[in-house]
């Protein structure tokens, strides 16, 4: 059950415990309980929205920045990744392998504040070794979501 | 022209599913419930090497049979689902959808006046199929009370002399009912004592709600005498890729490639290549599919809970048949009021067959929020119903 709930719940937080017991199955004590244990042992980290902010009048620009960085004697990438994680307009931070060792993804309001990060914070931290920015031109799809993907159900209204 | 068309076609019923049709495509914003296919798109590998068959430039005729690939495919799948070995060189067909192996199976084993026992509510095919197949139509009222199973004093009393073949049709369209092993072990002694055959429809096969599907075939001493029937079509969402299968003792597939070889030729190339990417890789999709069924099928059993509506569970296919007969109207009625009230469309269960007088088709191939409009249309309406009752 417990996969099962987790399908459901990341591409629906929004669900009640009482549809997700109809859904599942089983009892909403039972329900509650297991989100209960899920959020407790922080398999469940947080319930967000996914938003399509092109469509409203707010500015958002977004990048992914390939760095390169020296591990710490000790601490491996843990440390630094730490000091660029600890920043409001880092949304998320990844160690890769292969050519570079971590993809930091940002967003802000403008081209320039990017910049500005990267020239005024990322590339000063002391491990930082390089960094190489990509600008984010058109969002596709996201989280599994396809964005602006509005389908009509094309099928015969009735078949045998 | 003056002279007469075919006397037998003629006299064809047509399908009792075309005149709601035609209602509900005249209707602009009916929400329908009444679709027979998934709603899922096919899995995208699987479309992926449909286009790059064509890619490659595989756009020719198959063998008879179907692709060497095709049929190992299959071979292994049903071996690996049912534990039953067919050859992929003489013991499997692939036919275009099951609606192909239907009508040439019964046409392989038929003799004018055999009479073919097609157990109802079921599939709209069987019955004109073996009619054209010169065959006599015993049909055999499955019971609510029965969760709509094939009973064995039911089989026994439809059987005569001239009776050749079952049609067992589980899991069900429309009912969504399921055959479970100690139901087909008891129909299995009777066809093997009165030498029938039986044509296994499983094409729902692999969307079951409690345990996995046998297939009778899988039985002792019954893979010689069934023609087992399955097909991409709802188990991969492949509806229009029109590919399915017959798997029977080499007798018969030899009789029915004749008849293949002749009307059809081979089934269509580029879903041929699709299919074996189906098997081969297509288990993790097929079984996230099925999960989301299984879901919306108690979504709707609670629906109906809720509301009073009296309903057995069904554990297969995309189903569930709920009874009206509480509002004192023919399915036909209740169907028509519903949708012009409410603009929803269902099925009126009389279109599987007289028997299904009282119930309604409704298939759950929607997405939850769609049947969740549905539900509270369907409620309002069957309240005010009971209002105008009392
Ligand atoms: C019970 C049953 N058998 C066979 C078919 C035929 O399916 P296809 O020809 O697409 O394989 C259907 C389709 O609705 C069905 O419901």
């Amino acid at each position: 059950m417990r996969e099962e709930l987790l399908a459901i719940l990341e591409k629906n937080s929004r669900i009640d415990f009482k549809e997700l017991a109809v859904l599942l199955g089983v009892s909403e004590e039972k329900v509650l309980e297991e989100i209960t244990a899920l959020e407790k042992d922080g398999i469940i980290c947080g319930y967000h929205t996914l938003i399509n902010w092109e469509k409203t009048s707010i500015e958002k620009v977004n990048a992914l920045i390939e760095v390169k960085v020296t591990p710490q004697r000790g601490q491996g990438f843990d440390r630094i990744a730490e000091r660029i994680y600890n920043y409001p307009e880092v949304r998320a931070v990844y160690l890769i392998s292969g050519g570079y060792d971590l993809l930091v993804t940002l967003e802000e309001k403008t081209l320039k504040e990017i910049a500005n990060f990267v020239s005024d914070k990322l590339s000063t931290l002391d491990s930082v070794l390089s960094t190489a920015t990509h600008f984010i031109l058109k969002k596709y799809k996201d989280h599994g979501t396809i964005i602006n993907q509005n389908r009509n159900d094309e099928r015969e209204v009735i078949t045998p | 022209m003056t002279k007469p068309l075919s006397e037998k076609v003629l006299n064809l019923k047509p399908s009792g599913i075309r005149k709601f049709f035609d209602i509900v495509s005249e209707m602009k914003d009916a929400i329908s419930l009444g679709v027979g296919e998934p709603d899922f798109d096919t899995p995208w590998h699987i479309r992926d090497e449909g286009i790059y068959a064509l890619e490659r430039g595989r756009t020719f005729y198959t063998s008879n049979a179907g692709l060497k690939d095709l049929r190992q495919e299959i071979s292994n799948y049903i071996s690996r689902t049912q534990g039953v070995n067919y050859s992929p060189d003489s013991e499997i067909l692939v036919t275009v959808g099951g609606s192909e192996a239907i009508d040439i199976g019964l046409r392989a084993i038929i003799n004018e006046g055999d009479e073919v026992i097609i157990p109802q509510p079921s599939y709209v095919s069987y019955e004109p199929c073996a009619i054209l197949a010169n065959a006599k139509p015993v049909i055999i009222n499955l019971k609510e009370e029965n969760e709509f199973r094939l009973k064995p004093e039911e089989l026994l009393s439809a059987i005569t002399e001239k009776t050749k073949v079952l049609i067992l049709p589980y899991p069900n369209n429309p009912t969504g009912a399921i055959m479970e092993k100690e139901d087909l072990e008891s129909i299995a002694e009777i066809i093997r004592e009165k030498d029938l055959y039986v044509m296994s429809d499983e094409i729902y096969a692999a969307l079951t709600y409690k345990d996995r599907h046998t297939s009778i075939a899988s039985l002792d001493r019954m893979k010689e005498r069934t023609i087992l029937i399955n097909g991409f079509s709802k188990a991969y969402a492949m509806t229009g890729w029109r590919l399915g299968y017959a798997c029977a003792p080499k007798e018969i597939i030899s009789q029915m490639t004749k008849i293949h070889q002749y009307a059809i030729m081979c089934a269509p190339t580029t879903s041929q290549y699709a299919a074996v990417e189906a098997l081969k890789n297509g288990d993790d999709d097929v079984e996230l599919m099925r999960k989301a069924y299984n879901q919306r099928r108690r979504f709707l059993m609670n629906a109906f809970k809720e509301m009073k509506l009296d309903c057995f569970e069904p554990y297969g296919a995309f189903y569930v048949f709920p009874s009206i007969k509480e509002f004192g109207m023919t399915s036909e009625e209740f169907a028509t009021k519903f949708l012009m009230e409410e603009k929803v469309a269902v099925v009126p269960g009389t279109a599987f067959g007289a028997c299904g007088e009282g119930f309604l088709r409704i298939s759950y191939a929607y997405s939850i929020d769609n049947l969740k409009v549905a539900m509270e249309r369907l409620n309002r309406f069957i309240t005010n119903l009971r209002k105008v009752k009392q």
